[in-house]
Parts: C-alpha cells; sequence; structure tokens
C-alpha cells in the first residue's frame, strides 16, 4: 500500500516538474516549485526520512516560494522563449536519461537490506549511538556530533550566502534604517481580512512550533536547520502582513546581524572549547567530566548556533530582498 | 513489486533530466535557477531513496522495542545539510539575477550575450 502510494507521489512529482518547465509564466512556475517541494517532503517522510522532510517542508516549500516571490517582485515575471533551438539539448539530455535508466537495472532494490549502502559504516552509527551520544535521534546525533565538521562547514557556507547577498543587494550600512521605506499602512496585507487573521493566528505559533523542534532535536525530528527555517518562516508571514516596516521594527537588522554572527561564533566557540578542556575540536566529550553528558551539551550548544545562524541569514536575505526597489 | 522498486531511481533520473535541460535550453536566469532547483532535488531523492531499509522505520531510537530495524541515518544527514546549503546558493543566484536586471534590463541570457558583444 505505501509502496503503491509512493509511486502515485513520484508519478505527481514528475507531472509537477513537466508543468514547471512548460508554463512562461515564472509566477506559475514558482508556485509549482512550492507543489514540487511539498510532494517530495511527503517522499521523503515515507522513505523514513522525517528530519529530511520537515527540512523540505520548511525550506523548499516555504522559504524558497518567498525568495524566488521576493527576487520576481524585482524582475519580469514572464519568461521570453529564446531564438536558439534547443534540440541539440533535448537529445543529450533524452540520450542521458536513457544512460542512466539503463544502469537503473544495476542498481538494488529499493528498501534491499543487503545493499552495499547499509554494509559500511551505517549500522556501527546505529549500533554506537545509545552509548556514545544516548541521543534517541542519530541523525541529530550524527549531524552535530560524529559528522560535527561537515556541519561547521555548511553553517559557514549559509553564513557567507547571506553576506553575499547583502554585498551584491543592500544599499549600503544604513539600508534597513531608510526613511523613505513606504509607511506601513499601503504596505502588507493588513487590509486584507482573511490573510490578516490567519497569519496572526498561524505566526506565534510557527515560532513556538520552531522553538519546540530546535529543543526537542535530539529526541525526535528536528534540530536546528528546521527551527531556524520555521521561525524565519513566522517571522516573515509576520512582515508579509503588517508590512516591511513592522517587521524591522520588531527585530531590527542590527539584531539579525547579530543573531547571524553569534550563531557561527558559538559553533567556533563550543569547538574551541573542546581544545581548551583537552579534547579535539568539536570533540565534546572533553566539556564535562562525563563524556555522554558532555555530548548532550555540546550538541544543544551547536544546535542553537546553527538555529541561530539559519534564522539570521535566511530573514537577513528577505529582508534585502525586500527593501530592494525595482528598477 | 519487484519492478516498482526501481521506480524511484527512474523518477530520478527524469527530474535530474528535466532539471538539465532547463539549465540548458532556458534563456531565462529565474527558470535556470528553477531548473538548478528541481536538478537538486533529484540527487536529494536518489540519496533518500537509498536509506530505506524493508521494515525499518526512521533512525530514533526507540529504547521500548527490541531488534527494531532503522533505515539508514547517514544519507539523510548528508541532505538535510544539503537542502539548507541549496537555499542559500538559490538566494546568492537570485541576488545576482536582480543585480544583472539592474545593470542590463533583462535577465534573458541570449540578450545578455548580445549586449555583451556590442
Amino acid at each position: 500500500m505505501i509502496t503503491l502510494f509512493g509511486v502515485f507521489l513520484l508519478t505527481l512529482l514528475v507531472i509537477t516538474t513537466v508543468g514547471i518547465v512548460r508554463t512562461q509564466n515564472l509566477f506559475a512556475a514558482i508556485m509549482l516549485m512550492g507543489i514540487f517541494s511539498l510532494q517530495i517532503a511527503a517522499v521523503f517522510f515515507i522513505l523514513d526520512a522525517a528530519d529530511v522532510a520537515l527540512t523540505e517542508a520548511a525550506v523548499g516549500a516555504g522559504i524558497a516560494t518567498v525568495l524566488l516571490l521576493g527576487a520576481l517582485a524585482l524582475l519580469d515575471d514572464t519568461e521570453r522563449r529564446g531564438r536558439r533551438a534547443s534540440r541539440l539539448a533535448a537529445v543529450v539530455v533524452a540520450a542521458g536519461t536513457l544512460l542512466i535508466l539503463y544502469a537503473t537495472f544495476d542498481y538494488p532494490r529499493l528498501g534491499d537490506p543487503a545493499a552495499p549502502v547499509h554494509q559500511h559504516v551505517a549500522p556501527w552509527y546505529i549500533a554506537e549511538t545509545p552509548r556514545l551520544i544516548d541521543t534517541p535521534n542519530v541523525v541529530t546525533a550524527i549531524l552535530a556530533s560524529f559528522r560535527g565538521y561537515d556541519t561547521f562547514g555548511e553553517v559557514f557556507v549559509i553564513f557567507t550566502a547571506g553576506i553575499g547577498v547583502l554585498f551584491i543587494l543592500a544599499n549600503g550600512a544604513d539600508a534597513a534604517r531608510r526613511s523613505d521605506l513606504p509607511s506601513s499602512d499601503v504596505q502588507g496585507l493588513r487590509h486584507h481580512l482573511v490573510p490578516r487573521l490567519v497569519g496572526r493566528l498561524l505566526m506565534p505559533f510557527l515560532v513556538l512550533f520552531g522553538l519546540y523542534i530546535q529543543f526537542h532535536g535530539d529526541f525526535g525530528p528536528g534540530g536546528g536547520f528546521q527551527a531556524g527555517a520555521l521561525i524565519s518562516a513566522g517571522l516573515i508571514l509576520y512582515a508579509l502582513v503588517e508590512g516591511e516596516r513592522a517587521a524591522l521594527r520588531l527585530v531590527p537588522q542590527r539584531v539579525l546581524t547579530l543573531l547571524t554572527v553569534a550563531g557561527a561564533l558559538l559553533f567556533v566557540g563550543v569547538g574551541c572549547a573542546c581544545m581548551l578542556l583537552g579534547g579535539n575540536f568539536l570533540d565534546y566529550s572533553a566539556l564535562s567530566a562525563d563524556a555522554v553528558a558532555g555530548q548532550h551539551l555540546g550538541i544543544l550548544l551547536v544546535e542553537i548556533g546553527v538555529g541561530l545562524t539559519v534564522s539570521g541569514v535566511l530573514l537577513t536575505i528577505f529582508h534585502t530582498f525586500a527593501a530592494r526597489e525595482r528598477a | 513489486m519487484a519492478v516498482l522498486g526501481l521506480y524511484n531511481y527512474w523518477v530520478f533520473a527524469l527530474l535530474l533530466m528535466i532539471g538539465l535541460y532547463v539549465v540548458i535550453s532556458r534563456e531565462n536566469l529565474v527558470k535556470k535557477l528553477i531548473g538548478l532547483s528541481i536538478f537538486q532535488s533529484a540527487v536529494f531523492l536518489l540519496y533518500i531513496s537509498m536509506d530505506k531499509v524493508d521494515g525499518g522505520t526512521a533512525p530514533i531510537l526507540r529504547a521500548d522495542a527490541e531488534n527494531q530495524l532503522y533505515s539508514n541515518p547517514l544519507p539523510q544527514v548528508l541532505i538535510l545539510t544539503a537542502i539548507v546549503v541549496g537555499i542559500a546558493t538559490l538566494a546568492l543566484g537570485l541576488a545576482i539575477a536582480v543585480r544583472i536586471n539592474e545593470a542590463y534590463g533583462t535577465i534573458e541570457e541570449d540578450e545578455l550575450l548580445e549586449m555583451d558583444r556590442e
């Protein structure tokens, strides 16, 4: 039954993708991308990847759609068909598809327990996590502790992207404090009853749920990445309903910059504290006399750092796009 | 059901190549970025499809269940962070597209190339 449901969802996914490719209206394409993300999140969920599904739903369907729309507000929303013939592209792509399809017949069947991917280090992680880390969620244990270096790198990639967007688009340091921002009466959706009511109702619960999965990430699906995305989604909703100006009064750009930097520094700080206490970089066992308690503390702090940086960067990017005037 | 055991990988192949097709055949920069996102999602689907184990559940350990099978957590960790990095690259790409539009007045690649040649 689940298999059939998965097949149904995947077929819908392909249909949605064809719709995205064929439409010349970029607004429609972006909306279809949101649906695409939601569908692929459902696919991830039935493939047992609860954490990934949560991330894709919050980031792909939520934040990515808002960012694409924010950029589209500054651009033309209709795509012009190029004059260049794309027949060569079609031939190359068709040949590539056939090649990959041919290769799939050598893949292990979906769910095969004897597949090579399940033989290497994965059983070790599942068997040793209770003894070494003692958090129920193995994904969080690997993300924050065993593979802390990877996550450290990812956080700095996001940090860099935030700085990059600021460099490319921000109008100098005081862009957020400009006085020529339209007053909040004409901005936002506050004159529309339904979006205003739904937005105001949803916003506190979104932020609360974000905080929940931030601190509950060791035990259930969740963690800093998902929490950061959800909290920024809540604040973006507030900005959409009440207008940019109100949102920036609630959480000024200075605070967002501070959050971004503080999160990244917290991650580095925890890593350095481990070294000062005699362990390796990001070896949380050194943080406490009891190695497992040290791991718990380290994972908690690092996840908070991730959450701060992700929410700070995503909100900064959103405000940067929103503050830009159309050329 | 044995035939359907490879269905995920077929959809992966289709999505991957549709994404690539959009990137190389469309002139509009926003459309190209959307194609890149589809390409990326196809890779996510490939990794997450590999993590599934028959009879397994999400890798959140339960104290009350002996001999419970768990799906592979490793691909999930890789893809979880990749999704967030994906949004970061998308944002950066969109920022560049907006700046290009301000400088040239268009984001159609063929028009941009023509203007650069003049």
